[in-house]
């Protein structure tokens, strides 16, 4: 076989040959972007809570209480578990987590409405998970306004049209638009941010992998004592390239295949998502490079990365409102690509947005990719003296 | 191709004399040691932690995200709408960044991240209200992001329901009704409701204590593996072996020590930062929660030696499979998705995990003061996550005598 001519060729066929040999570095290079997002698709699948079990201590025993119950029972949100005769009862039963919430319906319930009072319902929720809180609440209060517009109108009688009892029941209508995600599911919102930090992640565990197993194989050096090591540029490019193109393969298997087959949000035009991953892409690289220059042994990536997934999803502003993130966390969160490409992938793909609405996160990305291009070459750079000075002096 | 170190704390591997103290301690002292020599290791197990229990704490600071930026379009801009919006720029959730009459530059600043919500008040909404021609107020929340759009649609439909509620009241005040019997004509049932263990629905009291001990759980499964891993890789396993007199729950224990000790005080910090300094509840007290931490970094010790005892030498593959199988642990111990909500395989598979368990002795004891009976299939499964890898130990033994590190 002829020696190939250039040596950022030689680099990237080194490198390719390297992926595939190893099974470490197989794991976190194919298994995981190709095999991780179905799982995590999977556990969010269900997109929200339905048919919570709660349990109900009725002590109005009124029609108008069984009236409220039954109507509470029909919501999707709520199951209606288990009517309970005391507040002693039904404690029980959510310490034994039968149920995730308590309806108490006073004992004046009935009477108080009839006096034409205000009565007073209670909702006791489980915040094992906040969704919990969310969904009874959402339900209880649907179901009180409903019967609240009832009686409003039932008081009155004086209505001549039924166009008048129509307004007097909403004088003012509103609508409730979930823009972006109709259903309010958690899968929609959650899944397209993951698959990009599964991107990142799985990027720094391939390429710090594959660069403790230079270390370990050259004696604590990250390039082979070889001939066609020794240009900066080659290496960096040969060896970002390999990654680079493994998972812009893998960023489409996501954006495309995992997204249909879910049927996550998918409203990104083609030539913005390639807008959007060209840049997020070289800048994860070239992060893993200039991160893996800190791993020496194989398994020493797995203890650097793995553990910085979930603070970075939090860190993004994706789940926890950006806006409530103190500024110094957020200066630390700048430093990583994945805080401004989980925003712009959930704009770009949930949101249909152009790379143009994106400019700060884009811009930002190419910033990034620069100065971790950069940092990765001084690096390459003193290891290649640092190789050089072994095969002088050994 | 791998150096051995010269080792001085081993004079030969062959015999050791003296009791199965000695043997245990010279192991216990082997293993600090190592620790001192790798400052990495140091860092991951006891800095990184720190500072993600300083991260969390601080980021949620405020307990629960208020003032979340919103866009307001109000294309009536007539006092009564004016009136509507003030009442909804002063509620809780909402700040109004950007107001606007034209509805495509809001959407507009919506993709661009700029807010997470746009309230919409059409032309003609004052008029028709006042003709009771029943005009349609909308708001639309961006659900790409869950939590911001939840809490601003609270507040948004509050006040959509207000403004109804408001017409009718004014009707009624001209009419001579009093208050009470306003209240009673528009808003008969009112609901009141409360959030158990957490009554100003303190994200931080329990997202923090689900993420930080959860991360410090990981950390933990991953170094266990590598603890024990690393002894095949430097083949310093035969010497270890001999060291302990091929006593493997001695060599275990001996090994492990060391690391249960400063998890437990780390796990403990954290215990005290939570509970004492920022007064998260603890209806339990602190000492219990230390001792549900102290079971938990056991657990995790189990949960992590398991995985290696399942791929004997394959120090890779065992920690991969730690690390695959404890990040997901965040999703299925189920606190912003709840696992009853999951497919039942997912529900199945979250019982292996010592967060899962943890989390929900949490919710038990220190969040809601309940009894320790309640949970206690719970408290089973952390035991049995210690006990174990003990039962399974002849596999490390056979791989102490027969196998050989595998990359």
């Amino acid at each position: 076989m002829r020696k190939p001519k250039f040596p950022i060729f030689h680099v990237w066929l080194d490198e390719i040959s390297e992926l595939v040999k190893d099974e470490g570095i197989l794991i976190f290079a194919i298994l995981l972007p190709l095999a991780y997002p179905l799982l995590y698709a999977m556990i969010y699948n269900t997109e929200t809570q339905r048919e919570l079990p709660i349990c109900v201590v009725d002590e109005s025993m009124s029609a108008r209480s069984r009236d409220f119950i039954r109507r509470v029972d029909a919501t999707s949100e709520v199951n209606v578990a288990a009517h309970c005769i005391s507040m002693e009862e039904a404690q029980e039963l959510m310490r034994r987590r039968d149920v995730y919430g308590i309806l108490r319906i006073p004992s004046d319930f009935n009477l108080g409405l009839w006096r034409g009072e205000q009565v007073v319902v209670g909702l006791y929720s489980d915040l094992t998970s906040m969704l919990y809180y969310k969904v009874e609440y959402l339900a209880v209060v649907n179901v009180a306004q409903e019967l609240n517009r009832n009686i409003k109108v039932a008081k009155n009688q004086t209505y001549l049209t039924r166009r008048e009892e129509q307004l007097a029941r909403w004088p003012i209508r509103f609508e409730e638009v979930k823009l972006y995600n109709p259903a309010g599911g958690f899968a929609a919102f959650l899944i397209p941010p993951v698959l990009m930090l599964i991107l990142q992640q799985a990027l720094c565990l391939s390429v710090g992998m594959s660069m403790g197993r230079s270390r370990e194989r050259f004696r604590g050096l990250v390039i082979p004592p070889n001939k066609h090591y020794k240009n900066t540029l080659a290496i960096v490019l040969g060896k970002g390239l390999v990654h680079f193109l493994l998972f812009l393969l893998m960023a489409f298997y996501m954006a495309v295949c995992v997204t249909r087959w879910f049927g996550l949000p998918q409203l990104g035009h083609f030539w913005d998502l390639v807008g959007f991953f060209v840049p997020y892409l070289l800048a994860c690289t070239y992060m893993a490079i200039f991160w893996s220059s800190f791993v020496y042994r194989r398994e020493d990536c797995i203890l650097l990365f793995v553990f910085m997934s979930v603070p970075l999803l939090f860190l993004s502003g994706v789940s926890w409102p950006g806006a409530a993130i103190p500024p110094l966390w957020k200066g630390v969160a700048s430093v990583f690509p994945s805080t401004w490409g989980l925003n712009a992938y959930a704009r770009i793909q949930g949101m249909g947005a152009s790379i143009g609405d994106c400019r700060s996160e884009i811009m930002a990305l190419w910033i990034l990719a620069g100065i971790y291009f950069l940092l990765s070459c001084f690096f390459y750079m003193f290891e290649i003296r640092k190789a050089v000075g072994r095969t002088v002096f050994n | 191709m791998q150096i051995v170190n010269p080792t001085t704390e081993a004079n030969g591997t062959s015999t050791f004399e003296g009791t199965w103290w000695s043997a245990f301690w010279q192991i216990f002292f082997r293993e600090l040691r190592r620790f001192s020599r790798r400052p990495i290791f140091l860092m991951i197990m006891i800095v990184a932690p720190l500072t993600f229990l300083w991260l969390f704490t601080s980021m949620m600071g405020s307990g629960l995200p208020t003032k979340l930026p919103a866009a307001l379009v109000d294309e009536d801009d007539t006092h009564v709408t004016r009136q509507l919006t003030r009442i909804l720029g002063s509620m809780e959730e909402t700040r109004f960044v950007f107001e606007t009459t034209s509805f495509t530059e809001a959407r507009q600043a919506m993709q661009r991240g700029e807010i997470y919500a746009i309230f919409r008040i059409p032309k003609g909404t004052t008029e028709a209200a006042l003709t009771q021609r029943q005009p349609v107020i909308s708001f639309y929340t961006n659900d790409t992001y869950y939590i911001a759009a939840s809490l601003l649609m609270k507040d948004m439909r509050k006040l959509s329901e207000l403004a109804g509620l408001a017409i009718t009241r004014e009707t009624m005040r001209a009419r001579g009704f009093t208050d009470d019997q306003i209240m009673g004509t528009i808003q008969p049932i009112v609901i009141e409701s409360h959030p158990l263990g957490n009554p100003h629905l303190n994200y931080s009291v329990v997202l923090s204590n689900l993420i930080v001990p959860g991360l410090l759980m990981l950390v933990i499964m991953l170094t266990t593996s590598y603890g024990i891993g690393i002894e095949w890789k430097q083949r310093r396993q035969k010497e270890l072996y001999a060291m302990g007199r091929g006593n493997v729950p001695l060599i275990v224990t001996a090994k492990l020590l060391p690391q249960t000790m400063l998890y437990t005080l780390v796990f403990w910090v954290i215990d005290l930062v939570f509970y004492s300094y920022l007064q998260f509840p603890c209806a339990c007290g602190i000492p219990r929660m230390m001792l549900w931490g102290l079971l938990a970094v056991l657990a995790s010790q189990g949960f992590g030696l398991l995985l290696y005892e399942a791929f004997p030498g394959y120090l890779r593959i065992a920690m991969s499979a730690c690390s695959l199988l404890g990040v997901m642990q965040f999703s299925l111990a189920g606190f912003s998705f709840p696992v009853s909500a999951m497919d039942k395989p997912f529900q199945w598979l979250s019982n292996i995990f010592p967060l899962h368990h943890y989390f929900l002795i949490y919710v038990n004891q220190a969040l809601n003061g309940y009894h320790i009976s309640y949970v206690w299939p719970h408290v089973i499964a952390l035991v049995a996550l210690v006990i174990l890898p003990i039962v399974f130990m002849y596999r490390l033994k056979d791989a102490f005598l027969n196998k050989e590190y595998r990359a």
